[in-house]
C-alpha cells in the first residue's frame, strides 16, 4: 500500500531518529512512502493564532501537493499531523474559508479540495489498518521484558482523534503489547510536556517534565516512548537541566516508539536512529533485550 | 362520483402560519381541485370553534368529504373524525394531512413551504375522494393484564390491579423480584430502609391470589392489540421444579462452588452457583447458573441434588414457552448501569478504589458484602476522605445528553451516609445540585449543615500519578472549581462514580415486539410528553418507570399506579373499539396458497381447511398490508389502503411537479363555492 508523505521539519533535523525509524518500520510492513515533492513547514503551533487565513493556506498547500493519484497522508510529526487534519477540516466545514484558501494556492497554480486526503498517523494505520495478527506476525525479536511508558502528548488524541479515548488512549498501549513489551500504566499518557513553555518560562515548563518523568520512573519504566518530536525534545533534551532544577536524578531515556517496534521487527539499533537520544538508551536496551537471542522466532 | 369537499387548512396560531401561505393555500385549493364545495384558513381548527365550522359545513353544505390540513394524525386525527360523525359524516371519510411536522417545521423556504402544503392537500383531496365509510369494530377486553418487570414500578401496578380485583401475569427476568430498589440501602431523601418498604411489597405481590409470577421468564412474541393480546413468554429454566422445592435453602449451603456476584452484589460479593440473588428474594426458589455448575461443566458433583429434602433439583428441566391472553400489557423493564470504563479519565477498572454508585449501595448496605462497614478495596481501611463525582455518563455530549435525574440525591445520600458512619471527608463534584422535588432541597441544606463539601466543576481525571510527596499512594481528583475559578488537586482515599442511568440493552428489541418505540437516548416514547406519559401509540400498551426515561422511586411509583388506572379503566369498560383498517380476503377468489399465512407479521391469517381457503382474523389484524401486496392473485385488499386511495394520493402529491396542473386527477375546475367563501380570518 502506497502513502504519501509529510515528514515536517523536526524530522529533518532533531527528530532524525523518528524520520528513519518510521521509514524503516514502514518498509518491513510494505507500506510504500512518497515523500511530498516540495512540502513546505506547517506554521507549527503558533501560526494558527496569528493569521487563520494565511496559516491554513500555508497548510493546504502540501495537501495541495499530495500525488493525484494517493488518498492518505501519513504525517508522524504531531503538530503536523493536527495541523494538516485542522486545514482540510476547516476548509471542509467552512467552505468560504476553503474557497479563500484555494485563491491563495491559486496564485501558485495549485488547488485542493477538502476531504480528498486523509490525514494519518502511523499509529492509527499500523494499529487499525494492520492489526494484531499481522503486526504479531512481523514479530521476530519480542520485547519481553522492557517496561515502556507510552506518551502520547496531547495533538495526536486531541481534538480530532481516530478512534481512539482522548482522554486516555490506548492505541499505543496495544500496540506495544503486540510485540511483546511490557507496558505499564501510565496515567500522564496524555498529559502536556509544557510545548513551548521551555522558551517563555522555565520553572512551568519543567515542573510539567517532571511530572513525566517521576509518573514513568515511579512505575519503574525503562522508557518513555513518544509519538511527537516536541515531547521527545522537551523530555529528552531538558532532562539534565530539570534534574539540576529539582535536585533529581532522572535517568529515563526517551526514543520514539517506531524505534522500539523496529526492534522487535528485528532490525539492527543503528538502522532506526539509537543513539542519536541524549539520555542513552543503549544500556536499558542491552540489559534488557540481550537474553532474547536475536532473530528468534515469535 | 360527484363528491362535494370540504377543505379546511390549519394556522396552528403561527406555527404553520409562519412558514406556509395558510391563506393562500385555502384560496388555491378552492378554486384548483375538483369538487371542493368549500375551503377555508383558520387559526385553531382543533379548537371547538374549528370544530364546529367543519361541523356546520357538513349540515349545511351537505359535504360528503373531508380534509383537513393541520398537525399530525397522532395528534388531531380522532378530534376531526370525531367532529365529521358529530355532523353524521363517516368518520374513515376525513383525511388528515400534516402541514406542520412534514412541512412547516422542516422548511425554511416560505415559498416551497406553501408549495409542498399545496401538494399534500392535492394529495389528500384525490385520496378521499376514495375513501369508504368504514365501522369500527367493538373487541372484548380481556380483565387479565400482563406486566413486565418486577421493579418498583412494575410491582406497584401489579398491587394495583391485583387489589382491584383483576388477575395480573406479571414477568421477570431475574430470578427474583425486587428491582435495583433491592439493592439500595437507604432511599432519599427521608432515609427510610430501602429493604424496609419493599420487601412487603414484594411478598404481598409473591403471596397475592391474582398475581401469577413468572420470574426467570422473558417475553418472547406478543400479538393480537389491545383487549385482545396473546403473548409467547419463556420461562428459562431454574433446574429447580417449583411445586417441590420449599425454599429451605440447604442446597445453596452445600454448593461447592462460590463464583463473583457481578448482578446483585455488583461484583463486590459472591454467591453460589445455586443461588437465590438475596435473602428476602421473591419467590424462595433458587436457580442454577449453568455457566458456574460443576455438574454443568464436568458432568459431575450434584451435591445440590444429594442434599435436597424434597427432590426438587432438576437437571433434565428445559426452557419452557407460555402462552396467555391479556388485555393489556404494561412495560416496567426498567434500565440499566453505565459502564464506567468508557471514561478510563476517571480510573474505574483501573484504580481499586474508585467505585460505581451500584457498587456503593452494596458496600453501604447494612446486608451487603462488608456489612454495611464503608471501606476500602482491602476490606479492612476506612477511608479519610471520599470524592463522589457527579455526571459520570450523564450530560455529556460524548456519552449520554441527559441527566439521569437521580444523581445527585443519591450523591447526597452516599455523603450523608459516609458523614455517619466514617470520620472521613466527603467532597462533592458537581456541575449543577438539581434538587428539586418534595424534601430534596431541604436534604441538600442538611448535607451542607453536616459538613459535605461542594465543589463546582466538572472532574478533568482522577488519577494516581502524584506530584508532591503528600499525593503519594492516594487518589488525585483534578478539577476545575468553577466558582474559585481555578485548577484544584484533591487528593482522596476513595472515588464514587455516580453512574447514568442508561436503557436496557434490548429495550428497543422488546419495545418493536410490543409496537411501541423508543426516544433518540432508548427510552420509551410515551402517547404525550405531557398530558399521555404513561400512554403509548400503541393502544393497550402503556409504560411506566425508568424504562420510559430516568426517574426516581416516588415517580416510578406513580407511574406504575398511573398504568394500573389507565388499564382499570379498560377493563371496566369492557369492550374496546379497534380501528377497521384491515385486510380482508375475497373467499371465492382465494386459491388456498397459503403464502399470506406466514408472511403475516401478527399471525392473523388462519387458514380453513374445509374449504382450503384463507382468511383474516380481523380482531388481530393492524393492517400493514403486507399479505395484500404479497397475495399472488391480487384477491386481498387492505380497507382504507386500496390501490385506488393510495395511486390517487401520488397523483395528488405529484401536482407540484407538475406547476401547470392539467394531467392530475381532475382539471381543477374552480368550484363556485371555493370562489364565493371569503376565508374566515380574512373576513
Amino acid at each position: 500500500m502506497k502513502y504519501a508523505y509529510y515528514p515536517g521539519c523536526s524530522l529533518e533535523v532533531n527528530s532524525a531518529a523518528y524520520d528513519v525509524s518510521v521509514r524503516a518500520v514502514a518498509e518491513e510492513l510494505a507500506i510504500e512512502l512518497e515523500e511530498l515533492d516540495d512540502w513546505n513547514c506547517c506554521g507549527a503551533t503558533e501560526y494558527f493564532s496569528q493569521d487563520e487565513l494565511t496559516a491554513s493556506a500555508v497548510v493546504a498547500r502540501n495537501l495541495a501537493l499530495v500525488d493525484p493519484e494517493l488518498d492518505q497522508l501519513i504525517a508522524p510529526c504531531a503538530a503536523c499531523y493536527l495541523n494538516l487534519k485542522k486545514t482540510d477540516h476547516l476548509m471542509a466545514t467552512d467552505p468560504e474559508m476553503g474557497a479563500k484558501v484555494n485563491e491563495c494556492l491559486a496564485a501558485g497554480g495549485l488547488k485542493y479540495e477538502a476531504g480528498r486526503v486523509w490525514v494519518r498517523h502511523l499509529l492509527d494505520v499500523i494499529h487499525d489498518d494492520f492489526g494484531e495478527v499481522a503486526v504479531r506476525d512481523k514479530v521476530v525479536r519480542p520485547l519481553t521484558g522492557l517496561r515502556v511508558a507510552p506518551y502520547y502528548g496531547c495533538q495526536v488524541v486531541r481534538p480530532l482523534s481516530e478512534g481512539d479515548c482522548t482522554e486516555y488512549p490506548m492505541k499505543m498501549d496495544r500496540l506495544l503489547t503486540w510485540v511483546g513489551a511490557e507496558v505499564v500504566d501510565y496515567p500522564c499518557k496524555a498529559h502536556c510536556c509544557g510545548g513551548h513553555m521551555t522558551q517563555i518560562s522555565e520553572p512551568q515548563a519543567f515542573e510539567l517534565i517532571r511530572r513525566l518523568l517521576a509518573n514513568a520512573a515511579e512505575a519503574k519504566a525503562d522508557m518513555i516512548l513518544c509519538m511527537c518530536p516536541m515531547c521527545q525534545l522537551n523530555l529528552d533534551a531538558y532532562q539534565s537541566r530539570v534534574n539540576g532544577f529539582f535536585k533529581t536524578n532522572f535517568q529515563v531515556p526517551i526514543v520514539f516508539f517506531t524505534q522500539v517496534l523496529g526492534l522487535a521487527f528485528g532490525l539492527p539499533p543503528e538502522k532506526l536512529g539509537f543513539g542519536k537520544e541524549i539520555v542513552p538508551a543503549r544500556p536499558v536496551l542491552e540489559a534488557k533485550l540481550s537474553s532474547a537471542p536475536a532473530g528468534a522466532g515469535a | 362520483m360527484a363528491e362535494k369537499l370540504g377543505i379546511y387548512v390549519c394556522h396552528c396560531g403561527s406555527n404553520i402560519a409562519g412558514m406556509v401561505d395558510v391563506e393562500e393555500v385555502a384560496r388555491w385549493a378552492g378554486k384548483q381541485i375538483a369538487d371542493v364545495a368549500v375551503a377555508r384558513d383558520y387559526k385553531f381548527m382543533c379548537s371547538s370553534l374549528g370544530q364546529q365550522m367543519i361541523e356546520e359545513d357538513i349540515r349545511k353544505l351537505g359535504l360528503t368529504r373531508v380534509v383537513v390540513a393541520a398537525c399530525s394524525p397522532h395528534l388531531h386525527e380522532k378530534t376531526f373524525r370525531r367532529a365529521c360523525a358529530n355532523a353524521k359524516l363517516n368518520p374513515y371519510l376525513c383525511q388528515l394531512t400534516n402541514i406542520r411536522e412534514h412541512c412547516s417545521w422542516v422548511s425554511t423556504d416560505r415559498e416551497a413551504a406553501t408549495a409542498k402544503a399545496k401538494a399534500l392537500v392535492y394529495a389528500a383531496a384525490e385520496r378521499v375522494k376514495w375513501q369508504q365509510p368504514l365501522e369500527p369494530m367493538p373487541v372484548k377486553v380481556n380483565p387479565r393484564t400482563l406486566v413486565v418487570g418486577g421493579g418498583i414500578a412494575g410491582l406497584q401496578a401489579t398491587l394495583e390491579l391485583a387489589d382491584a380485583g383483576y388477575e395480573v401475569y406479571l414477568v421477570e427476568r431475574s430470578p427474583s423480584i425486587g428491582g435495583h430498589m433491592a439493592q439500595f440501602d437507604k432511599t432519599f431523601p427521608t432515609l427510610d430502609c430501602s429493604a424496609c418498604i419493599l420487601t412487603p411489597k414484594m411478598s404481598e405481590v409473591g403471596q397475592h391470589e391474582r398475581v401469577r409470577m413468572l420470574t426467570y421468564s422473558e417475553l418472547e412474541e406478543v400479538s393480537g392489540s389491545v383487549g385482545h393480546f396473546r403473548v409467547k413468554i419463556r420461562k428459562k429454566a431454574r433446574y429447580v421444579d417449583e411445586n417441590l422445592c420449599t425454599g429451605c435453602g440447604i442446597c445453596v449451603e452445600k454448593c461447592p462452588r462460590k463464583v463473583i456476584d457481578h448482578e446483585f452484589e455488583a461484583g463486590l460479593g459472591y454467591r453460589k452457583a445455586i443461588y437465590t440473588p438475596f435473602p428476602q428474594a421473591v419467590p424462595r426458589i433458587p436457580v442454577i447458573d449453568t455457566q458456574a455448575c460443576i455438574y454443568f461443566e464436568r458432568g459431575k458433583c450434584r451435591a445440590c441434588e444429594k442434599v435436597c429434602p424434597t427432590n426438587a433439583i432438576a437437571f433434565d428441566q428445559k426452557d419452557e414457552t407460555i402462552e396467555i391472553d391479556v388485555g393489556n400489557i404494561i412495560l416496567a423493564t426498567g434500565w440499566k448501569m453505565f459502564d464506567c470504563r468508557r471514561l478510563p479519565q476517571y480510573g474505574y477498572g483501573r484504580l481499586p478504589n474508585v467505585y460505581t454508585n451500584l457498587e456503593f449501595e452494596r458496600l453501604c448496605n447494612a446486608a451487603g458484602p462488608t456489612g454495611g462497614k464503608i471501606v476500602l478495596r482491602d476490606r479492612k481501611t476506612e477511608p479519610r476522605s471520599v470524592a463522589i463525582i457527579h455526571c459520570v455518563g450523564s450530560r455529556d455530549v460524548k456519552t449520554n445528553e441527559y441527566c439521569s435525574a437521580v444523581c445527585c440525591m443519591a450523591a447526597l445520600k452516599f455523603g450523608h451516609l459516609v458523614l455517619e458512619k466514617t470520620k472521613a471527608k466527603v467532597y462533592s463534584f458537581y456541575i449543577d445540585m438539581r434538587t428539586n422535588q418534595k424534601g430534596y432541597e431541604e436534604f441538600y441544606q442538611r448535607l451542607l449543615e453536616e459538613g459535605m463539601i461542594f465543589v463546582r466543576g466538572k472532574v478533568a481525571e482522577v488519577t494516581d500519578a502524584a506530584r508532591l510527596p503528600s499525593e503519594h499512594g492516594q487518589l488525585i481528583v483534578q478539577v476545575e472549581d468553577t466558582l474559585l475559578g481555578k485548577q484544584r488537586r484533591i487528593p482522596v482515599d476513595m472515588v464514587i462514580l455516580m453512574g447514568a442511568m442508561e436503557p436496557q440493552a434490548d429495550a428497543k428489541e422488546l419495545g418493536l415486539k410490543c409496537g411501541i418505540s423508543c426516544s433518540m437516548a432508548g427510552w420509551y416514547t410515551e402517547r404525550h410528553p405531557k398530558l399521555d406519559p404513561v400512554a403509548t401509540m400503541t393502544d393497550g400498551v402503556f409504560v411506566a418507570g425508568v424504562c420510559q426515561g430516568p426517574k426516581d422511586i416516588p415517580a416510578s411509583v406513580a407511574q406504575g399506579a398511573a398504568a394500573a388506572a389507565r388499564v382499570q379503566a379498560l377493563i371496566t369498560k369492557g369492550t374496546v373499539m379497534i380501528e377497521p383498517v384491515v385486510a380482508s380476503i375475497n373467499e371465492e377468489a382465494c386459491s388456498g396458497c397459503r403464502i399470506c399465512n406466514n408472511l403475516c407479521p401478527f399471525n392473523a391469517i388462519e387458514y380453513d381447511e374445509d374449504k382450503g381457503v384463507s382468511r383474516v382474523i380481523t380482531a388481530m389484524c393492524k393492517g400493514c398490508g403486507t399479505c395484500v401486496a404479497a397475495c399472488p392473485a391480487g384477491v386481498i385488499s387492505g380497507a382504507h389502503f386500496s390501490n385506488q386511495q393510495i395511486l390517487a394520493e401520488i397523483q395528488g402529491a405529484l401536482w407540484d411537479a407538475n406547476p401547470n396542473g392539467n394531467g392530475l386527477g381532475g382539471d381543477g375546475h374552480a368550484s363556485s363555492a371555493g370562489d364565493t367563501q371569503p376565508s374566515l380570518v380574512a373576513g
